[in-house]
């Protein structure tokens, strides 16, 4: 079965301050830091990706 | 007739075993498979058969035969391309993949065999139709011996020191002792890591080492084998638990993390020790007078 798909590009980004993310990517806000590990995960899943922690309270799903 | 029989059937036998004895002697995992055996072993009789056949068709004496034995010979260059089609096929269903370099690898492995097979018959029937049928029998057995000594191959435990690394987050960053392996972004998934995660050290014993542990297939090859042996808990776009193997830039070790299914440090480090060198990974650096003056 030959399967396309997006690779090494940020699929979504789930953050916790709109600022800090702007771009062409899916941006999702969460009002928590579960929220945002919830949605990462649910999103991770769905997407077939892995999440990433940018360290400024930003996550990012990333398929590798 | 009759006295080219017993050279035959020496030629045949010896060479027969020694296919089988080599097939036993395996990569690990291949060929698993019942009819994978059979494959070898029918292709491993019809070499024995060929190499058997040329003392016969000389001293007949019949050319016009040895000239045939010799196409036929050719045919066994596509055992390395039926190897190389079916493992590659197997490779894309598999969650961890062995990688092009170990199929390769394999593939020309099994491609050497059979021309060996076929060197043994034809020396075991040459010594018979020389001298007699037991003197035959011992030139293969020690033609036999010989194959798998030829066979047997290196191992990556020659070039490296294992050790265990200490698996630890620096934030978000995964890393085995002070090498970075990636950037884990969820609490949970940290915690399964480390909880359940083995991590190593491969250091090479000189700088051929250092180059084969660069090599990406050598790398693939490490992975596969120890999934293949220690289980892993990744699953279908759940990729987070990959194994994976990275280095460190400046001091050339290699740090391995996996999350297996059973979690043996001991057996870990010796299955690394036991990974085939694939030939194409050997890093030869040192042999060269520049590689030498340039690693003093």
């Amino acid at each position: 079965m030959n399967e396309t798909a997006l690779t090494h590009c940020i699929l979504a980004a789930v953050c916790l301050e709109p600022e800090k993310v702007c771009g062409a990517c899916p941006i999702f806000i969460a009002a928590s830091q579960e929220e945002q590990q919830k949605t990462s995960l649910l999103l991770a899943r769905i997407l077939g990706g892995i999440v990433h922690d940018l360290e400024n309270g930003v996550f990012i799903i990333v398929k590798h | 007739m009759e006295s080219y029989l017993i050279v035959i059937l020496v030629g045949l036998l010896i060479g027969f075993v020694d296919r089988w004895v080599m097939l036993r002697n395996d990569y690990r995992h291949y060929p698993t498979y019942p009819h994978g055996h059979l494959t070898h072993l029918t292709m491993g009789f019809i070499a024995a058969g060929l190499g058997a056949m040329v003392v016969p068709a000389i001293s007949k004496p019949d050319y016009v035969a040895v000239t045939f034995l010799a196409l036929a010979a050719q045919q066994f260059r596509d055992v390395r391309n039926m190897e190389r089609e079916s493992l590659g096929k197997l490779d894309d269903n598999k969650l961890v993949e062995r990688g092009n370099d170990y199929i390769e690898g394999i593939a020309k492995v099994f491609e050497a065999r059979n021309y060996l097979c076929m060197i043994t018959a034809f020396i075991s029937s040459l010594v018979t139709q020389i001298w007699s049928w037991p003197l035959g029998i011992v030139a293969g057995l020690i033609c036999i011996l010989f194959s798998l000594k030829m066979m047997a191959g290196r191992q990556l435990g020659e070039l490296i020191e294992v050790n265990s690394g200490k698996l630890h987050f620096n934030g978000s960053l995964l890393m085995v002792d002070d090498v970075v392996i990636m950037n884990v972004g969820l609490p949970a998934t940290r915690q399964k890591i480390l909880a359940e995660g083995l991590g190593i050290v491969i250091h090479p014993k000189n700088d051929d080492a250092r180059m084969t542990l660069d090599n990406i297939g050598q790398r693939m090859a490490i992975i596969y084998d120890v999934v293949s042996i220690l289980g892993t808990k990744i699953e279908i776009n759940e990729t987070e638990l990959y194994p994976m193997a990275r280095k460190h830039p400046d001091k050339g070790y290699l740090v391995f993390f996996i999350v297996p299914n059973e979690p043996d440090m001991e057996s870990l480090i010796e299955i690394v020790k036991k990974v085939p060198l694939l030939e194409s990974a050997q890093g030869i650096g040192l042999s060269s007078l520049a590689g030498r003056k340039a690693a003093d």
